[in-house]
């Protein structure tokens, strides 16, 4: 039932189309996608967002001032540094001062008092340690630092005087790409086995689809446990990190598989599939230029919405102590230090890679949410 | 119906035994084994390793055996005696050599609590909301339902525990860990305690509720919104048939059908959700006892939990399973 304004907004649309030839816009189906998921507006927020923290993920190393494992010494557990601006007359030149540690007589806390005569100005573009750009080029730039002297924490430091900054925007490497990755191999297996389970169908499908369901009957996290705890600890950063892909992706290719059979097992028989067969279409052809586009959509809708399970998983299982290990860094290691709750009490900053992973996992919905309306962009 | 009932029975049952295999297998891909644990363990406290004891529970286990013969020891001492196996004691020196079902036995009670009262929580908010939500559709309500929803989805269980502690004991002192007060711990169950218990049980329930109720309202929201827009409504409305009465006849009972064919998978999801929780709340839950197994690889405790659970699912789903055929007559399984 469509109100009467609505009806009358379109009203001069159409006369205008009538009379004006040039106005009536031929608009492909691609075209079509983009207009509707732009119209979701948290769509529209969580795209940015999500390009912005992936971006930050593989700038990781020049964005950080300092490499995930350098100890600050003598600062541990100290809050985020303070910013102020006005050095030399330039009321914009931001600079901190140096801190110095007390303890507190009683409780022993450590205490840290800005020394108010030694200003450090912050510099951009600063040379510092040496790392590698996605392992192409060697470069010792980093976004901004300070001079010897003082340092820079813009979330604290741990409680072993690392960074929280550092480390949170290189854990972003592993708890942002972890998703990504599981949801490619979960991809690869879902379409293959979905799809050959949808095409062959009889004896076939009804095996795969037994085994679907036992595969879903394990619950997940406990299941998620099991198998990275069999994950040889000893093993190097890189190795862990790729066997907790596979992992997740373990359960994540079941439902893919579910939706490419559905998908497959419906379409088959349509009217327009029937017909282009008929007409002498190949089966390849009806694959590739009727049926794939007609779920392909759904297809990246699934993945989507399920990469934030698998960025949560990592997390979580990173945070009992079972999944990324330490030199590895992911938001859910660096989450292990908010474990002491009654220390949080003194020390917040140490929940901020959890504001990152929240972010995440919204900006994921949200896209998730306007791909799913964009994907079908006949329906009304 | 009842053919339906039966021909459902008869495929759980290989499902059951190609579930307990895959437990199996899963909790031997770590490497080594209870005994050569349990000798290293005894030898490392300078204790005096017994041979005939360890003689016996190779016998037993058919331990150094090829895995098939262990599997099926395994399920021999399952199905005849009741037996898992034992502990080799990875939580807490007290469950050494304890058998696991009186492990699983001792913290089933609670486990079941939390997950049961969430499980109540959840629907008691979220249906409501969720019908509220799709009757008013982009009101100031609906938004916030929405807001909360992406919320609940967002924050991790775990996280969401610990910055309840937090804001609890920064407020009060008071660190809501555990299920009980010290003195109430090993008492017996009495009324006393069950009131000690609903003192500390908010938590775990309030931090579930919210993971399940965010998920709930959407469902039950894009649900109704669906029912909504058809044209029976239309007709039923256009018949003059009360507002109120036209909503909860026809599409609220329908927009419930996929949440009474999630109903099986809902005990589980909380046990699994349930155990994050636990650990960091230091509850008495599988939870925890499953964590410490799996990574002490305490195989029979841990492949016993993952087929407990598992076998609760598809049993679950049997069920809820029935439950939809008797409620949508329009369901047909043929």
């Amino acid at each position: 039932m469509e109100s009467p304004e609505k009806v009358n907004a379109q009203l001069p649309d159409l006369a205008t189309a009538g009379v004006d030839d040039d106005a009536i816009e031929y608009l492909s189906r691609g075209k079509l996608i983009r207009r509707r998921f732009w119209r979701h507006r948290l769509a529209r927020l969580g795209l940015p967002v999500l390009l912005a923290l992936y971006m930050m993920a593989i700038f990781a190393d020049f964005i950080a001032p300092y490499p995930a494992h350098t100890r600050l010494k003598g600062f541990k557990d100290a809050p985020p540094s303070v910013i102020h601006f006005g050095l030399d007359g330039n009321p914009f030149r931001p600079y901190v001062y140096a801190r110095k540690r007390s303890f507190h007589p009683e409780t022993f806390r450590e205490i840290y008092t800005e020394q108010e005569d030694e200003k450090f100005p912050i510099h951009f573009f600063v040379r510092g340690e040496r790392y590698e750009i996605l392992g192409l080029f060697k470069l010792d730039l980093h976004l901004f630092g300070v001079d010897e002297g003082a340092n820079i924490t813009l979330f604290g430091t741990d409680s072993v005087s690392r960074d929280l900054f550092s480390r949170t925007v290189i854990a972003a490497r592993v708890s942002l790409f972890v998703g990504l990755g599981g949801v490619a191999i979960s991809f690869v297996l879902g379409c293959l086995i979905g799809g050959v389970s949808g095409y062959l169908g009889g004896i076939v499908d009804e095996v795969i689809q037994r085994i679907i369901d036992l595969l879903i009957a394990i619950p997940t996290l406990p299941l998620w446990m099991v198998l990275s705890a069999a994950i040889p600890r000893e093993w190097p950063v890189e190795h862990t990190f790729f066997a907790i892909t596979i992992v997740l992706s373990i359960v994540g290719w079941t439902g893919l598989a579910r939706v490419v059979r559905g998908k497959l097992l419906s379409l088959r028989d349509l009217d327009f599939v029937v017909a282009s067969k008929l007409c002498g279409g190949s089966d390849l052809y009806i694959i590739t230029r009727h049926l794939l586009p007609n779920f392909a959509s759904h297809l990246i809708v699934t993945l989507t919405l399920a990469i934030p399970g698998m960025i949560l998983g990592e997390t979580a299982l990173s945070f009992i102590g079972i999944g990324m290990l330490e030199p590895g860094v992911s938001w859910g290691v660096l989450l292990q230090d908010t474990m002491n709750f009654g220390a949080l009490v003194h020390q917040p900053w140490k929940l901020i890679p959890g504001v990152f992973i929240i972010v995440t996992i919204l900006m994921f919905n949200f896209v998730g949410d306007g791909l799913r309306d964009a994907a079908d962009p006949y329906s009304l | 119906m009842l053919s339906i009932i039966v021909r459902r029975i008869f495929i759980l049952i290989p499902m059951l035994i190609l579930l307990s295999m895959i437990s199996f297998v899963i909790i031997q891909l770590p490497p080594g084994d209870y005994l050569s644990t349990y000798v290293l363990r005894l030898e490392s406290q300078g204790l005096v390793v017994d041979e005939a004891e360890i003689a016996r529970l190779e016998q037993r286990y058919g331990l150094g055996k090829p895995l098939y013969t262990q599997y099926f020891r395994w399920m021999r001492n399952f199905i005849v005696h009741g037996d898992l196996g034992r502990s080799f004691g990875s939580y807490g020196s007290s469950y050494e050599n304890k058998p696991v079902s009186d492990i699983i036995m001792e913290r089933l009670p609670a486990t079941m609590i939390i997950s049961i009262v969430s499980t109540i929580v959840v629907w008691a908010v979220a249906i409501p909301i969720g019908i509220y939500s799709a009757t008013h559709q982009y009101s100031l309500m609906d938004y916030l339902s929405i807001f909360i929803g992406f919320i609940g989805l967002a924050i991790p269980n775990f996280l969401f525990a610990i910055i309840i502690m937090w804001i609890v004991f920064a407020q009060t002192g008071h660190a809501v860990t555990g299920l009980f007060s010290l003195e109430f711990k090993h008492a017996p169950w009495s009324i006393a305690k069950v009131i000690d218990m609903l003192k500390n049980v908010w938590v775990p329930v309030l931090v579930l509720a919210t993971a399940g109720t965010a998920g709930l309202i959407r469902v039950m929201r894009a649900n109704l919104l669906d029912e909504l827009n058809k044209q029976y409504v239309v007709t039923a409305r256009a018949k003059g048939l009360s507002e109120r009465r036209l909503l909860w006849k026809y599409p609220v009972r329908i927009a419930f059908n996929p949440i009474f064919s999630t109903i099986g998978w809902l005990l589980p999801a909380m046990v699994g959700g349930e155990a994050l929780v636990s650990i960091i709340l230091n509850l008495q839950t599988i939870g925890p006892v499953l964590l410490t197994a799996v990574l002490r690889q305490d195989m029979y405790l841990a492949g016993s939990i993952i087929m407990i659970l598992s076998a609760l699912t598809l049993i679950g789903t049997l069920i809820s399973d029935i439950a939809l055929v008797w409620l949508d007559p329009r369901i047909r399984y043929d």
